[in-house]
């Protein structure tokens, strides 16, 4: 039995000086079989493994996580979360995990610190005006919240951003999402992770896996490092490493593994109480609880598993930053690190049944996954335990790429990739 | 962040090219008779490999000449790089 975090357990706690806390989940070795394994415990793998437990009954599963989990991407990432995204496919998918994240810390028990502070994208030139008032308008078609600022309500949301008209890229307006945010990537994967343990799902961690046992077309088991494991259903969920894992079953992947790279500063009193994102100058800036400025920075333009990434694009990242914030000029980096990211053509994401049965793929997230965690993760549950995608991830699916139904977000979306 | 000997200018920094993706991914001889499929394959679908991968570069910032490079993705270690219409070396 899982005890309840409150405030109570935090008092009866203390009173043994912390020392005797329950584990938040177990360290099981693997069955023998289970009825289906999701490859990858990240965010969205082990979201998938709780919303199949718990809406779909299906507990004897298992996620098998070669490092620890939440040490890929979902520990890597900038933790910025809106759903103003520009096509309707999107924006269903975006605001339906938008919608979760406003309830998770009571769900799971388990504080993700979800803060809706607010997520402003700036226009610099009026090719930007006019692509940020589309998406505001598409936007509200959709009912997500959106509206479109002027420079001087720019100002008034963010006062320290440089809005002077003669800097080398203006701000000249901008797009506000309120009930966007941000969330505590780790605590993220935590929550889930303790909350699908409870309903008896084995987390297994250092376990890699290696390879996928098929029988014709349909799946057999996986092969790990820690044995072979007999299973029906496969859900790979392996962010940057996906093409590797479809390798091993003989499949292709319309993807490219790229570095992401993130840095943060040394920690300074509350400075920025939002998130504010520039694609055009490549800027995305926010404050974490920590104090510490959170930056995003680009992708390399190269396939490449090395975890790091260019000093360029940092630098790049960092000279559009001092440029929007003066204020900053004498703030000291503290820490830079990168992430393999896997890109889509259409930058859009992969929820999908593959040719092979009880093989799917939960990949194609490209730069932009944290946001849609708990979304990801209801959806492939659904895709997994129906063996048929959700009204709200079948535009997602792999065959997209055949049919040429593409949802081009390049660009379209408020970000650059 | 690495260098790249470019087989026309020498080595120069990483940040002078552009990568070009996959090499050696053949042109439809007849588009026409192309199904769905074939052309999915041809436009999308990647190999993506952690490991020796051949890549096209373009010295976009030099002699803007492009050439193939054999690199090892899961260092970024350059194994080899040939011209553009040479044989690529068995590895």
């Amino acid at each position: 039995m899982r005890n309840k975090y409150s405030v109570f357990s935090l008092i009866k706690n203390a009173l043994s000086y912390h020392e005797n806390w329950q584990r938040a989940w177990k360290d099981p070795t693997p069955k023998k079989e289970y009825d289906a394994v999701i490859v990858g415990g990240g965010g969205h793998g082990l979201a998938t493994a709780y919303y199949l437990a718990k809406k779909h009954n299906m507990n004897n599963i298992a996620v098998v996580e070669k490092g620890w989990i939440g040490g890929g991407n979902t520990g890597r990432n900038t933790t910025i979360i809106r759903s103003n995204y520009l096509w309707d496919a999107s924006a269903g998918l975006y605001d339906h995990a938008l919608k979760i994240w406003e309830g998770l810390s009571q769900e799971l028990n388990y504080n993700v610190m979800f803060s809706q502070r607010g997520v402003m994208n700036l226009a610099h030139n009026l090719q930007d005006v006019r692509d940020l008032k589309r998406r505001t308008h598409a936007n509200r078609l959709n009912g997500i919240d959106a509206v479109y600022l002027s420079t001087e309500e720019v100002k008034k949301f963010c006062p320290i951003i440089n809005t002077s008209p003669d800097i080398r890229y203006p701000v000249l307006g901008g797009t506000l999402q309120r009930r966007a945010g941000t969330a505590r990537h780790d605590a993220v994967a935590w929550g889930y992770a303790r909350g699908a343990d409870a309903m008896g799902v084995d987390i297994i961690q250092n376990c890699e896996v290696k390879g996928i046992k098929r029988n014709g077309d349909s799946v057999e088991g996986i092969e790990t490092t820690k044995g072979f494991i007999k299973t029906k259903k496969v859900g790979v969920v392996a962010a940057g490493h996906s093409s590797v894992i479809a390798n091993m079953a003989g499949l292709r992947l319309p993807l490219e593994s790229k570095p992401l790279q993130a840095l943060v500063s040394e920690p300074v009193k509350p400075i920025i109480d939002t998130v504010v994102m520039s694609n055009a100058v490549h800027a995305y800036v926010s404050q974490s609880d920590k104090g510490e400025l959170v930056i995003g920075a680009g992708t390399d333009d190269y396939v490449s598993y090395t975890q790091k990434g260019s000093h360029q694009i940092v630098e790049g990242t960092l000279n559009a930053i001092l440029e929007l914030y003066p204020i900053f000029s004498r703030m000291r980096m503290l820490r830079q690190w990168g992430g393999i990211v896997d890109i889509c053509p259409d930058a859009s994401p992969i929820l999908s049944k593959t040719s092979i049965k009880g093989l799917y793929f939960n990949c194609g997230w490209g730069t932009g996954g944290f946001k849609a965690t708990p979304g990801s993760g209801d959806l492939f549950a659904h895709t997994i335990a129906n063996d048929e995608p959700h009204k709200l991830n079948a535009a997602f699916n792999l065959n997209r790429f055949v049919s040429g139904d593409l949802v081009d977000e390049h660009g379209a979306a408020a970000v650059a990739h | 962040m690495f260098l790249i000997n470019c087989p026309y200018c020498g080595e120069r920094d990483q940040q002078e090219f552009k990568a070009g993706g996959e090499a050696h991914i053949e042109r439809p001889k007849q588009p026409t008779e192309l199904s769905d499929d074939e052309w999915a394959e041809y436009l999308f679908m990647r190999k993506n490999i952690k490991g020796v991968q051949f890549e096209r570069w373009n010295h976009a910032h030099g002699c803007r000449k492009w050439f193939n490079m054999v690199r090892d993705t899961s260092n970024d270690e350059i194994k080899a790089i040939y011209k553009m219409g040479e044989k690529p070396p068995a590895q």
